[in-house]
């Protein structure tokens, strides 16, 4: 094969300019764009966290403790290794304003808090000043969205426990804000020395303690961090630093990321079809060419080479398109995207999302590419006179080439993004999708073409023509439908997950789930909260069980993190209960329950869904940190727990005797009407200060503000991949033009006006339209139901109204791209035409 | 070494459509030699140009043989086809069939590039020089005329010195005088390389200048087709 010829052959042949290749260059460019951008975003927060990082954990580095403070061996030690310690609380509590009481986050800081940055309030006024209150009353300083909400002005008071506070400031943004995570309620800040008798973190309360530490300078954070754990090895500490300050930011950002580059992928394959149909319609256009060559003594190899070169010379214009848009917009944009970012982000050129971009268009164009192109060796030297494209299958090199770039691009995707069965889902969604969507073309004009012969459409002359052109060979059916409906499969597959996540929130949930949770009741004040609440017509059902929190660290002598794979349960501290009898309702799967005031060595009750996860067997050793004690005890059965109502679920209960003689509180789930909630909660807050609230309605709003700000982020991806199928269609419509032209001709020449020819093309495009978001809804109604069933093991139901939306979505989107091409073929002169085609 | 060029034994060509398989060629016989004119007439959709399709290998026999040079090209696939008319044989069509993104000078170099001839753009200057388009050489066909574009095309068949030339109604979209000019440069080029030449036509005084003319009625040869006087002059001058 003589490379240097078909080079130059292609190089000739590219001199007809681009032309033709604006849906190709448009396809690749915008899937392209979409991906760089998205990647370019999460290179952008990766780099501000990473930058940030000091900053955004308060120090280089941080100790945790649950529910207690350091002890002064603790604290001794580590100011030892600091050069400046700032000691933080945080816990929830309410605060309570006249009758208003409402949840909030504290944040309790010593002075020397924050170690880096600055803490901005509004009007700048400083901490210190904000904190000094007035008289004998501390000052605090609140949330802005909280302070609205309890109607608080600055100076006015309101009471955290039974402290009284004066709110010096409102809070506009903590240096440090990004390490804490999903918060249930809005941020109050004071001095933890003005808590002192506020009654809210006496022993056995919720609370986390941090401790903030500067190092020295050029300190080893690796090796510190194992000195501080082999120094205090009972602690049941958390230890992270600066490497790596908000772990779960990261995730986040890495998850969200990743999942709408495979979102913009699929946009990728909607492009692939426009970019299939622009390579078949170039050959096309070029078989006279082709067939010339051959008769010019040109063998397959050398006109496949000459027009693959061709076409990667355009993969490569498509592609570096791409990556300036998707580079350019975000840089030129910079400053709008970082202040609207809730995480630090340094908008910049990064490489590394370039390349993934770059390598995701290349392989899927090519991919979509060589089916056409491989046929371009097909054309033999007659089509001169006989003319068109081969039909039928490449050649069987070609459909393994296809393959290799197919599992290149899943394989890669499955690498890039780090979800393997994420990428896999989506490659296999796409694939089936595409399809279902070729059989469903197919079939349409496979019907079109019966229907239009039958003798119920005489008379209907409009109907007809449309059925006609749908069915006849070679009409743009199977790229309208094909491009379209994928895109409209991933906008309502995103619409039906969105749907059904907050029906089951907002309807589902609260019907069974509690009015309140109330944590932090002292054990001595159990029986008067339950007498209170007992004799309240309103109450329905109270539960409560005693709480205390708790790490799990090994799990049979073995590093728990390790042992279970890193499972949710051992990441954090979970809440832990202890029981004598069987709770009522309580199903034990396998073991047995400890015998009625049982006094031997402890033993761990275990929800039997995540002790599978992990791979736990009964009679398992299990050592749990609680408030630095280790306790050891035996998994001597399973239960099963039920998280999905938002009532009261452990991972462990214990018994008794093991856990009764540790400082604890009770919590508490309140189910009562609604008309009763307000008062329950002010006759509770009143009696006991100290006592927490938490409203379920409340915290299902921030969840599902959550959930809506992620659907928002994919659907502006899953739009993306609609504007291309839109190109697709607008592209399909474009090449159709001059069939259309001809056929207005031809029309009219026997008598069709141009209402009824108009008429005929408006329910062709309705006729595809309504074809591509029927398979959609199916497609995207299969994919729903598997990631809700498969992925986030919840219910699914058929969400209508969304999917009515896509329909109508598709019919308006092929009717608009069908219609701008129709007032060329409406307006031309028939003879003008016909004489041309002689 | 044989002096037949072209052998077509019982030659058939059915082409598949819609509505069923349709024969265009019905058991073609004929030989071609070396150095001879040979015209093919007959009305339209008599099978002329596929007759001359198969001859040049564009177009593969249902059934049947067909010799070329010395080889059997029924037995060759499309590729195999391709390669073997390099050099050997050169086509001229009714259209043209310029590669509308070349120049006139790398149209006519094409052939001798794909064989790997070194002097190719030498030897398509030349013969560019021959039909009188020298000056246009760096002109797309768009910016030349029917008559101009045609003698590119002519230039193109030639230049690679074919032993086989097959023209398929190269006047058809002329003009008389543009026509007539460009049947003298084919006439012209047969004589200075000595190819043989077979020719479709619709012209009657085209046809008359062939050594032998054979008439196609409904893909089948005309019995009655019968040898030019020009044929019967050069064969007495011969005897």
């Amino acid at each position: 094969m003589n490379w240097a010829l078909a080079a130059r052959i292609a190089r000739r042949e590219l001199r007809g300019g681009l032309r033709g290749f604006g849906v190709f260059l448009a396809c690749l460019a915008l899937g392209v764009a979409a991906i760089a951008a998205v990647g370019l975003v999460r290179s952008a927060i990766q780099a501000g966290l990473t930058e940030q990082g000091a900053v955004l954990l308060g120090g280089d580095a941080q100790v945790e403790f649950t529910y207690r403070f350091a002890t002064p061996e603790e604290r001794l030690y580590l100011d030892s290794i600091a050069t400046k310690t700032s000691e933080i609380v945080d816990f929830r509590s309410m605060a309570v304003a006249g009758d208003a009481r409402v949840l909030t986050q504290v944040k309790a800081v010593d002075g020397a808090y924050p170690l880096l940055g600055s803490v901005q309030l509004q009007d700048d006024v400083a901490l210190a000043t904000a904190f000094s209150g007035t008289g004998d009353l501390p000052g605090a300083v609140m949330d802005g969205v909280l302070a609205d909400q309890m109607g608080l002005a600055i100076g006015d008071q309101f009471s955290l426990g039974s402290q009284q506070f004066i709110l010096g400031a409102r809070l506009l943004r903590e240096p440090d804000s990004a390490t804490g995570g999903f918060a249930l309620a809005p941020r109050t800040m004071v001095l933890t020395a003005d808590l002192a008798k506020a009654g809210l973190l006496e022993p056995g309360t919720l609370f986390d303690t941090s401790y903030r530490m500067m190092l020295p300078a050029n300190s080893d954070l690796g090796a510190a961090e194992l000195a501080t754990k082999t120094k205090l090895p009972d602690s049941g500490l958390r230890w992270s630093d600066r490497r790596q300050a908000a772990p779960g930011v990261e995730r986040f950002v890495d998850r969200i990321g990743a999942f709408l580059i495979l979102v913009g992928l699929a946009g990728l394959a909607v492009g692939g079809v426009g970019v299939a149909a622009a390579v078949r319609s170039y050959l096309e256009a070029k078989i006279s060419t082709i067939a010339t060559l051959r008769t010019l003594g040109a063998d397959g190899a050398l006109i496949f080479t000459s027009y693959l070169l061709q076409i990667g010379f355009l993969v490569g214009v498509g592609v570096v398109l791409g990556l300036a848009l998707g580079v350019g917009v975000p840089l030129l944009l910079a400053g709008v995207i970082e202040a609207a970012l809730p995480f630090p982000a340094q908008i910049a050129f990064y490489p590394q999302p370039v390349i993934e971009a770059a390598f995701y268009g290349v392989v899927s164009a090519f991919l979509f590419a060589l089916w056409p192109l491989a046929r371009s060796e097909q054309v033999r030297a007659a089509a001169l006179y006989r003319g068109g494209l081969a039909g039928g299958w490449p050649r069987p090199e070609y459909l393994a080439l296809m393959l290799v770039l197919a599992l290149v691009l899943i394989g890669g995707s499955a690498w890039l993004s780090g979800t393997a069965t994420l990428a896999f889902g989506t490659a296999g969604g796409v694939v089936a999708s595409l399809l279902v969507l070729g059989l469903a073309s197919w079939g349409l004009a496979w019907a079109a073409r019966r229907v239009a012969r039958s003798r119920m459409l005489n008379g209907r002359v409009a109907l007809r023509l449309a059925l006609a052109s749908i069915g006849a060979p070679r009409a743009e059916t199977m790229q309208v439908v094909l491009a379209l409906g994928l895109g409209l499969t991933v906008l309502a597959a995103v619409g039906q997950i969105d749907a059904n996540l907050r029906t089951a929130i907002e309807r589902d949930l609260p019907t069974r789930a509690p009015a309140y949770f109330f944590v932090d009741i002292q054990p001595d004040q159990i029986d008067g909260f339950l007498g209170k609440l007992g004799t309240n017509p309103g109450v329905s059902k109270v539960e409560s069980a005693p709480m205390l929190r708790g790490v799990i660290t090994l799990i049979n002598g073995v590093d728990a993190r390790t042992a279970s794979g890193d499972h949710w349960v051992v990441q954090g501290d979970r809440g832990i209960t202890y029981a004598d009898d069987l709770p009522a309702g309580t199903k034990v799967t396998a073991g047995d329950w400890w015998p009625k005031d049982y006094t031997g060595g402890p033993q761990i009750s275990f929800a039997a869904e995540e002790a599978a996860e992990i791979g736990l067997v009964l009679g398992d050793k299990m050592t749990v940190n609680i408030l630095g004690r280790d306790i050891e005890a035996k998994v001597t059965s399973f239960r099963e727990v039920d998280f999905s109502n938002a009532g009261m679920g452990f991972v462990m209960t214990m018994n008794k005797n093991a856990l009764a003689g540790a400082p604890h509180t009770f919590i508490s789930t309140v189910y009562a009407e609604t008309a009763a909630e307000p008062a329950v909660l002010r006759d509770i807050s009143k009696a006991y200060p100290n006592v927490t609230a938490i409203g379920v309605k409340a915290a299902i709003g921030r969840v599902t503000e959550a959930l809506g700000a992620i659907a928002q982020a994919t659907t502006l991806a899953a739009m993306a991949t609609l504007i291309t199928g839109f190109v697709v269609l607008i592209g399909a419509a474009a090449s159709g033009e001059r069939a259309r032209v001809y056929e207005a001709a031809v029309l009219k020449v026997i008598g069709a006006s141009r209402g009824r020819i108009l008429a005929s093309f408006a329910l062709r495009s309705i006729l595809m339209g309504a074809a591509a978001g029927i398979v959609a809804i199916v497609a995207g109604g299969i994919a729903g139901w598997a990631v809700l069933t498969f992925v986030m093991e919840a219910d699914y139901a058929f969400e209508p109204v969304s999917a009515l939306a896509i329909v109508l979505g598709g019919i308006v989107a092929t009717l608009l791209a069908g219609l701008i091409f129709v007032l060329r073929p409406l307006s031309v002169r028939p003879a003008s035409v016909l004489r041309s085609q002689e | 070494m044989t002096d037949t060029v072209l052998a077509l034994e019982d030659v058939w060509l059915s082409l598949a459509g819609n509505a069923g398989s349709i024969d265009i060629l019905k058991g073609i016989s004929l030989t071609v030699t070396r150095g001879e004119t040979l015209g093919l007439v007959g009305p339209s959709g008599s099978g002329k140009s596929s007759l001359l399709m198969l001859m040049g290998g564009l177009e593969r026999a249902s059934r049947g043989r067909v010799m070329a040079l010395g080889s059997d090209m029924t037995a060759l696939d499309e590729d195999g086809l391709a390669r073997f008319r390099r050099g050997k044989m050169g086509v001229v069509f009714q259209s043209f069939h310029l590669i509308p993104t070349m120049t006139a000078l790398e149209n006519v170099a094409l052939p001798m590039e794909i064989d790997g001839v070194p002097d190719a753009f030498a030897r398509a200057e030349a013969e560019l020089e021959a039909v009188g388009l020298a000056v246009r050489r760096h002109h797309y066909p768009s910016q030349m005329s029917g008559g101009e574009q045609q003698r590119v095309a002519l230039a193109r068949a030639a230049a690679p010195r074919p032993a086989l030339l097959l023209a398929d109604e190269p006047t058809g979209n002329l003009d008389s005088a543009n026509g007539a000019a460009i049947m003298d440069l084919i006439f012209g080029l047969r004589d200075r390389h000595g190819a043989t030449l077979v020719l479709v036509t619709h012209a009657s005084e085209l046809a008359a200048r062939c050594d032998r003319i054979v008439r196609l009625v409904d893909g089948r040869i005309d019995a009655n087709s019968q040898a030019t006087p020009a044929a019967r002059m050069k064969s007495g001058a011969e005897v």
